[in-house]
């Protein structure tokens, strides 16, 4: 066991790692931070996928202690200062871009990340992007309609009614 | 115009801010103080006997609490099977018992046999894994129809065969049947595969269970689509806990698409050790523990044949199937392939005779069960299959064939025991043939073969049973329990109201579409009414959320419960109006006297029941509370039109799916947005099906598919934008909503979608292939090019639990990855 800590959503944070604990559960057990969510064991889901030091990491392929010291955002960090939600947080809502919500926060840190690397992304490229994270109750076409908004492309109205 | 609240308008969904920021509370992440962890020790055989459990040094481990194996659970009842099926000679199916954990055998990959509870699951895993369990392999039996042969090995030795049941449906309609396919001017017969799958909700299952000294109560923490119904099945048959003492509660959940409908041994385990233990105790599968202990979906083996007269009129059809139980009955097992796929026989169309038989089998592989349309989907695969090959092989339209045989007139008796209410299967064909271009597909055919590639289309229909309910024909049908819903509406002093639901939400949004009916009967704004489920503690019993029911069965409930809201509301309005009950209308959330100005408002009326001091005490009682059961009289039947345009690589044989277009009647709509977004998740999980999805076993019963390395789930990248309709409406005659259900269509009506377009792609490229087993993966598709190995029988090693009858393998080795 060790103490680790991390700059976590702009707070430093400790907690108690083993030499084999993961980001994922030192989040979720350690910091109780369980809006990460843990989809697979084969680092293959995406459910789990958070920030590190700017960069998209499936929280499940890390371990805490090789991260001491990194800075940290997750889906809990991810709401503007004033409670209302982030661009893509809004935007997920507003195109009905979950359903279950168990991907959810696994898909707007990757779709954050996305829009940060290529702030016009073309349909093709948010799905290829985002094939790393398994959604098995959407379908994915109102996840691309949400990315695609939230960079500020026009998309179809959610239910043509 | 688009509506802006109420019913038929698309407000956001007020539960999303919690899952957008974090803080949705699933099972996994409920942790109570003092718990400890259990991890299962499970079988890595398909079967064997145990000889001995070896758990010495592990109980030395560091942490260890204590490991429990079968020895620990006598005087405790088995899992129980909420469906029993009578065969064609009238007896009962041959029911095994299903252990907590396993007695004397293991009977397939998976089947736990020992369980240690540990301080941390970390020790818990590390003592599983020094456990030493002696089990003498015995041959397993993983091939159907192998499984029924003389001399097969028994999966549970206590059973006279490996057969659960034959059933006939409707066995008075099997000589007519006969006499129509012998007679008949052209027959077209298909073998396929429904290829066996895993639902894969991305939350995988979690229990806790917890125990209370004090007053001597249990409760379970689980990831259920029905939370009541396990607090019934887990407290009367198997703990033996009165439900009093038991309460249930699945709180957020991940998604579930059927497999977190049945009662799990981890369920009982967990409750059963907490209080042994007099600690709770949590469960969390990993994912590959999922696909070795959630039970999967489809997994059959079908022969049908179409009889045709020389007008090609639908005479007869004929099914012969064998639908896989796995190695224990899990919940509903029995039901899925007989009464909710056999009475889905008819389709659309009014054939006059049709007759379904069904062998249900055991093999050495984990329990089958309801996933996503359970038997709907297979009935429509098979039928839109074959009408697909009959429209080929008599060289007329598909679409033309269909409408000619397309039921139309209504309520429709069908010859496999259910009633259509109603329906108009020519408009949501014509619906669709306007959202495809039809007519242009022959030029893009040209485009994509000017690229080198083979362009197909694929056209079919479907129907479906939903509103799962009527609790007397499903009694007489063979449930054991009943099947209608509940709600209490409870109206607070201050006019804001709880409606608490039997139904459960695990991603279709009840707390908003819930709430805009009930928002709507009264006039009140949609934020004064909050709606509550997953909680046996506070709501009343309810059978939960499968087979398209919640707003079909559980919202007519809550309508019921809000009418009897509404009509003792009314009471206490022409009280404070001193005018008469009859005269007293509601209207945006205010009650007036016909014919004069007068009127008081919702919250004078709310505020009067709990403050009656002016107040007819002598007529009704104080407070504002109601409660409905509704039991419909029948099933609702959702039905539509789908088409999707493949294009096919013919040096790879690998199939992109260029556009799918789907029309539905769901009758009513409250939510559309809601109902849109159900349409795409079950186009992609029916995409999945027909392209990507298959669970595999080798002929040792070793699990082929057991990570998202080997299961191919559907990504992103895999599938096109969706064009989905629903304005064609007919809605369903006896709900007070007049809707249908919408959740499982996708998964039904397109796997015939896609396998009737690559074909089509195939000949049109002259490649006379008249089926493919799904999944579709280039290796099949390329196979079947290459002339005739369509179904890659000998091509490949013999393997899959599907494999079974007619040489059919379905695929190890095969699916496609990523
Ligand atoms: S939990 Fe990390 S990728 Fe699945
Ligand atoms: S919303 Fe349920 S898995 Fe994506």
């Amino acid at each position: 066991m060790a103490k680790v800590t991390m700059n976590v959503n702009g707070k430093s944070r400790s907690a108690e790692a083993e030499g084999r604990t993961l980001l994922v559960d030192w989040l979720r057990e350690g910091l109780r931070l369980t809006g990460t969510h843990v989809g697979c064991d084969t680092s293959q889901c995406g459910a789990c996928v958070v920030h590190v030091n700017g960069d998209p990491v499936k929280a499940c392929s890390v371990l805490a202690q090789e991260l001491d010291g990194a800075e940290v955002t997750t889906i809990e960090g991810m709401a503007n200062a004033d409670g209302s939600l982030g661009t893509v947080q809004q935007a997920f809502q507003d195109y009905h871009g979950l359903q279950c919500g168990f991907c959810t926060p696994g898909m707007v840190m990757a779709a954050s990340a996305l829009l940060k690397e290529n702030p016009q992304p073309s349909e093709a490229e948010v799905r290829h992007y985002l094939e790393g994270n398994i959604c098995r109750c959407t379908g994915y076409h109102n996840i691309v309609k949400a990315v695609m908004a939230a960079s500020g492309q026009q998309v179809e109205p959610v239910a043509a009614e | 115009m688009p509506k802006d609240t109420g019913i038929g308008a698309s407000p956001k969904r007020r539960e999303d801010v919690r899952f957008l920021t974090g803080k949705g509370r699933y099972t996994d992440d409920i942790n109570v103080a003092g718990q400890a962890h259990v991890v299962f020790l499970r079988s890595d055989v398909a079967h064997g006997r145990i000889r001995g459990i070896d758990t010495a040094a592990a109980e030395e481990m560091e942490g260890v609490i204590r490991i429990f194996t079968a020895k620990d659970f006598e005087g405790v009842g088995g899992i129980p099977c909420g469906w029993q099926i009578t065969d064609r000679q009238g007896n009962p199916m041959q029911e095994p018992k299903h252990p907590i954990l396993a007695e004397g055998k293991v009977r397939h990959v998976g089947d736990p046999i020992a369980a240690v509870v540990a301080e941390t699951r970390d020790q818990a895993r590390d003592a599983a894994e020094v456990i030493v369990a002696d089990i003498e392999d015995l041959p397993a039996v993983i091939d159907m129809k192998k499984a029924v042969a003389e001399g097969a090995p028994l999966v549970h030795d206590d059973l006279t065969s490996n057969l659960c049941y034959d059933w006939g449906f409707v066995e008075e309609n099997r000589e007519a049947v006969d006499r129509a396919i012998s007679g008949a001017a052209h027959v077209t017969t298909l073998e396929l595969v429904n290829n066996r799958l895993v639902a894969n909700p991305m939350e995988p299952r979690v229990a806790v269970g917890d125990y209370a000294f004090h007053d001597d109560s249990s409760t379970l923490y689980t990831t259920s689509q029905n939370p009541h119904v396990i607090r019934l099945l887990m407290g009367a048959f198997v703990l033996n806990i009165p439900e009093h003492k038991l309460r249930v509660v699945a709180p957020d959940v991940g998604g579930g698409f059927g497999t977190k409908i049945f009662h799990y041994a981890e369920e009982a385990f967990c409750t059963f050790a907490a209080k042994q233990l007099q600690r709770p105790v949590k469960w969390t599968s990993s994912r590959s523990e999922a696909f070795m202990s959630d039970a999967h979906g489809r997994d059959h083996v079908t022969k049908i044949e179409l009889a045709l007269d020389a007008d090609h009129n639908f005479t007869a059809v004929r099914t012969e199937t064998y639908a896989n139980m796995g190695a224990y009955l899990s919940t509903f097992a029995p039901s899925v392939p007989t009464w909710l796929h056999g009475t889905l026989m008819a389709g659309n169309y009014k054939t006059p005779n049709i007759y379904v038989n069904v062998k249900a089998v055991f093999t050495n592989t984990v329990p089958v069960d309801a996933y996503r349309g359970a038997g709907r989907p297979e009935a429509t695969f098979q039928l839109e299959r074959v009408i697909d090959m009959a429209a080929r092989e008599l060289g007329v339209d598909p679409v033309e064939l269909r409408r000619k045989n397309y039921v139309t007139e209504f309520p429709y008796a069908t010859p496999v025991a259910v009633e259509y209410d109603t329906g108009d299967y020519n408009a949501t064909m014509d619906k669709l043939l306007s959202m495809i271009d039809r007519e242009g597909f022959a030029e893009r055919r040209r485009e994509s073969e000017a690229r080198g590639k083979l362009r197909g289309l694929g056209i079919n229909a479907y129907i479906e049973a939903c509103g799962i309910a009527p609790s007397q024909l499903v009694g007489q049908l063979g449930a054991r329990a009943g099947l209608y819903e509940s709600a209490t509406v409870r109206v607070n002093a201050t006019g804001g109201l709880v409606v608490m639901t039997g139904s459960h939400s695990h991603g279709q949004g009840h707390e908003t579409s819930f709430a805009q009916v009930v928002a709507d009967m009264i006039g009140i704004n949609e934020d004064q009414v909050e709606i509550v489920h997953g909680d046996t503690a506070n709501s009343p019993m309810g059978m939960g959320t499968y087979g398209s029911r919640s707003l079909a069965v559980g919202g007519s409930a809550m309508v019921k419960a809000t009418e009897k809201i509404i009509a003792k509301a009314k009471k206490i309005a022409a009280h404070l109006m001193e005018a008469s009950e009859g005269d007293i209308e509601l209207k945006e959330g205010r009650f007036t006297v016909a014919g004069t100005d007068k009127s008081v408002a919702w919250g004078d009326v709310t505020l009067a029941a709990y403050v009656p001091h002016n107040y007819p005490l002598e007529e009704i009682e104080p407070g504002l509370e109601e409660t409905a059961f509704y039991d419909p009289n029948n099933f609702t039947y959702p039905a539509g039109a789908y088409a999707c345009e493949v294009e096919v690589d013919p040096e790879t044989g690998k199939v992109d799916v260029l556009a799918f277009a789907a029309a539905d009647d769901f009758g009513n709509v409250v939510n559309p947005m809601i109902v849109e977004g159900q349409v795409h998740g079950g186009l992609a999980q029916g995409i999945g099906q027909a392209l990507l999805e298959n669970c595999a076993y080798d002929e040792e019963g070793q699990l082929l598919s057991a990570s998202y390395m080997d299961y191919a789930m559907p990504r992103a990248h895999d599938l096109p934008m969706f064009q989905v309709d629903h304005s064609c409406q007919t809605p369903c005659t006896h709900n007070p909503l007049g809707v249908k259900g919408c959740g499982e269509a996708g998964a039904i009506g397109s796997p015939p979608s896609i396998v009737n377009a690559v074909i089509d792609a195939l000949h049109s490229g002259g490649h006379d292939v008249p089926h493919i087993d799904m999944p579709l993966t280039p290796a099949r598709v390329w196979h079947a090019m290459q002339g005739g190995a369509a179904n890659l029988g000998s091509a490949q090693p013999a393997a899959g639990s599907g494999n079974t009858t007619h040489d059919r393998s379905v695929g190890a080795g095969d699916t496609a990855t990523h």
